[in-house]
């Protein structure tokens, strides 16, 4: 009789009392719903809308599972709340970003735009384009390119395939804190030794300096790349008496080529939007300057802080319009690469 | 009986000589062999020598400069280098890097270790791939596209953020201000932490991702909820990647030019309040003076690039070394 007695006290099943699963958007609702009404009512704008519906969401979200579920669970729904409401609130700015950008941007971004200089439109005016900026990026970028590719490739070809005690520890760890150089050092750099040898800025000056900003990224990531060449493939090689730069030039680069190409473009993308160094060493230009060894030049990272800098409507227009270029380029760079890295992964070894 | 000619000695081998033994521990016994492996090693001393000439010409240059200045380097509060005598200091570039990089890691890092377990714990999974990559691509995003952004769009929007800090905070000291355009250091900061978020954000996931599947596993066997879990088996595990990961944020915020020289309107003075405009960072500093400089005054931009580039060498230096020390610790590598 007892023993019946405790039965019918026990819950049926082993879990707790739960809320519903729809509870969570159904508060959610409840709390944007609520915002709304007291922020229309009291006049706020929609950020407080916002900030309000979110504090709801999360007090509403808490009382509610402490009283139906317990205070961990309770806890539990809360910190989920919170992520969600982070990422939620990142997401404002970033998503801002690049929308402003491509709205802006599209407004006087057409051919003439792209395939037109500075050299007769005043700041003030309208018109004008960023041919000579696209020029000077491409030639600045591409040559800072040719020097530091094959540098950080053969960097880390020395590490993966031969490093060995001191210079190679030396070496990583070096190249991990030149990953933390700030652009306007490597710019202050090649500054002070054209400063010694008393040069004008000039276009290559400008790739040196972005060379230096490109050679570490190079290297972590060919690095992992040849990392991942499975040793099985070397030994192969090597038993078959192949002597070892000809198995690292035969086997290991080609196995690994995607991965490398890969990180390089990524790196080019990086080096593309820097402006400090440019701001330092290539001055800009307002004409077409095809040499990139004499005289100064003109970027398209420069040519958008020297838009916003002439602070008037149609000088915002360009800097948007030569923003969305930047971005667009960039963004084709990226995801080429990683379709690359995708198309042309090495096989490991299972 | 026939064990004799079964350890029958074979044929004596020749002995290499010393001069080959040397040469077989090399390895490289080839001509090909040693050019590669010079080229490789010469690239790889190359990088060395660049960042010795980097600290060596700013040493240089930086010396010609503070020899000639009449202020104090360290504490006084201007940058005249066009007059004679010229002085100089970088207590208010100081001042403005470290405090606006505070700002933007105290916003910045929660916010993107949230973010990262959104993204590896919390977030539906068909979701959670296109936003990765998403944030991916955000980190590639030319940091003057996020100055440009950040001074037409997002300093008129900070009027309103600064009226209800005066208005609640004001007495603070910190948080009072005077109407002026809000192009101050906490602009600046909460500029520097939406750049930075996407980088700290991806390289904490990476963390999170690597934590044992079986510890988590253990923990929710053990009838631990979500949150609990990640307190317990998540947080832990990834305590000193997510350290790192805000060090290399903290880096980039330390050295990010183009983003402060647009949005920051300068002068040389420490204000009290975070919301007044004024002050400066040393990046900032170096791009703004820079078109206006003499030879003296370049010389005397990169004595303070110089500072500049110690305390990121020291930040970066220090947050490899926590990397380094997680690897051998960690439990994914036993």
């Amino acid at each position: 009789m007892s023993n019946a007695a405790i039965a019918e006290k026990r819950p049926s099943t082993l879990r707790g009392a739960s809320l519903p699963k729809w509870s969570p958007w159904a508060i959610a609702a409840g709390s944007v719903a609520v915002a709304v009404a007291v922020g229309a009512g009291a006049g706020l704008t929609k950020v407080q809308w916002g900030l309000i519906s979110g504090l709801l969401f999360l007090v509403a979200t808490y009382a509610i599972a402490a009283k139906v579920e317990g205070r961990r669970q309770a806890k539990d729904r809360i910190a989920t709340g919170l992520v969600w409401v982070a990422f939620l609130v990142a997401l404002v700015p970033l998503v801002s970003l690049v929308w402003v950008t491509v709205v802006r941007g599209v407004k006087v971004l057409d051919v003439y735009f792209l395939t037109h200089s500075m050299g007769l439109v005043a700041d003030s005016q309208p018109g004008g384009g960023i041919y000579h900026a696209i020029i000077g990026s491409l030639e600045q970028v591409g040559l800072a390119t040719l020097i530091a590719a094959p540098i950080g490739v053969l960097t880390a070809i020395y590490l993966v395939e031969y490093g060995r005690g001191r210079l190679a520890q030396a070496v990583t760890f070096f190249v991990d804190v030149m990953t933390g150089v700030p652009s306007i050092v490597a710019g202050l750099f090649i500054l002070s030794l054209m400063l010694i040898f008393n040069m004008e800025p000039f276009g290559f000056a400008g790739s040196l300096a972005l060379a230096i900003l490109m050679m570490p990224v190079v290297v972590r990531s060919t690095e992992e790349m040849l990392k991942l060449v499975p040793n099985e493939l070397r030994e192969a090689s090597l038993a078959l008496g192949v002597p070892k730069w000809r198995t690292i030039l035969k086997v290991v680069l080609p196995t690994s080529i995607g991965g490398i190409t890969t990180g390089v473009m990524l790196a080019i993308a990086r080096i593309a939007g820097e402006t400090a160094p440019v701001l330092l060493l290539v001055f800009g230009n307002r004409f077409i300057n095809n040499d990139p060894f004499s005289g100064p030049q003109q970027s398209l990272p420069l040519y958008i802080y020297q838009q916003y800098a002439a602070g008037n409507d149609y000088a915002y227009d360009r800097a948007w319009a030569a923003s969305l270029t930047l971005i667009a380029f960039v963004m084709i760079l990226n995801l080429v690469a990683r379709g690359i890295a995708r198309w042309k992964a090495p096989k490991t070894g299972r | 009986m026939d064990t004799t000619q079964i350890t029958d000695a074979p044929p004596p081998t020749p002995q290499p000589t010393a001069a080959e033994q040397k040469r077989n521990a090399r390895g490289a016994t080839r001509p090909g062999d040693r050019i590669f492996l010079g080229l490789s090693r010469g690239s790889g001393i190359l990088l060395l020598v660049i960042m010795a000439a980097i600290a060596v010409f700013l040493t240089y240059r930086a010396s010609l400069a503070l020899s000639k200045n009449h202020g104090n380097f360290l504490t006084t509060f201007e940058w005249n280098t066009n007059v004679t005598p010229p002085s100089f200091g970088i207590a208010v570039l100081a001042y403005g890097t470290v405090i606006s990089s505070i700002i933007a890691m105290v916003l910045a890092v929660p916010v993107a270790v949230a973010i990262a377990l959104f993204l590896t714990h919390y977030a539906p999974r068909r979701l959670a791939g296109p936003i990765a990559y998403v944030v991916d691509l955000l980190a590639a995003v030319p940091s003057i596209v996020y100055g440009l952004w950040g001074a037409l769009i997002l300093v008129p929007h900070m009027n309103g953020l600064f009226g209800w800090l005066n208005d609640f905070f004001g007495w603070t000291g910190i948080f009072s201000w005077d109407q002026g355009a809000p192009r101050s250091l906490l602009t600046v900061g909460i500029l520097l932490a939406i750049m930075i978020l996407p980088i700290i954000t991806n390289v904490s996931r990476e963390v999170f991702r690597q934590v044992p599947q079986m510890h988590e596993e253990a923990a929710l066997a053990l009838g631990a909820t979500r949150w609990e879990v990640i307190r317990m088996a998540v947080l832990p595990f990834g305590r000193s990647g997510v350290i790192s990961a805000s060090m290399l944020g903290l880096g980039r915020a330390l050295g990010e030019t183009m983003a402060v020289a647009t949005v920051l309107s300068p002068d040389f003075l420490i204000h009290g309040s975070l919301l007044n405009p004024g002050g400066g960072t040393f990046a900032q500093n170096i791009a703004s003076k820079f078109s206006e400089a003499t030879e003296f005054g370049r010389d005397a931009l990169i004595a303070s690039g110089l500072v500049l580039f110690v305390i990121t060498l020291l930040v970066n230096g220090a947050a490899r070394m926590i990397i380094a020390r997680r690897k051998e610790y960690s439990g994914a590598n036993a």
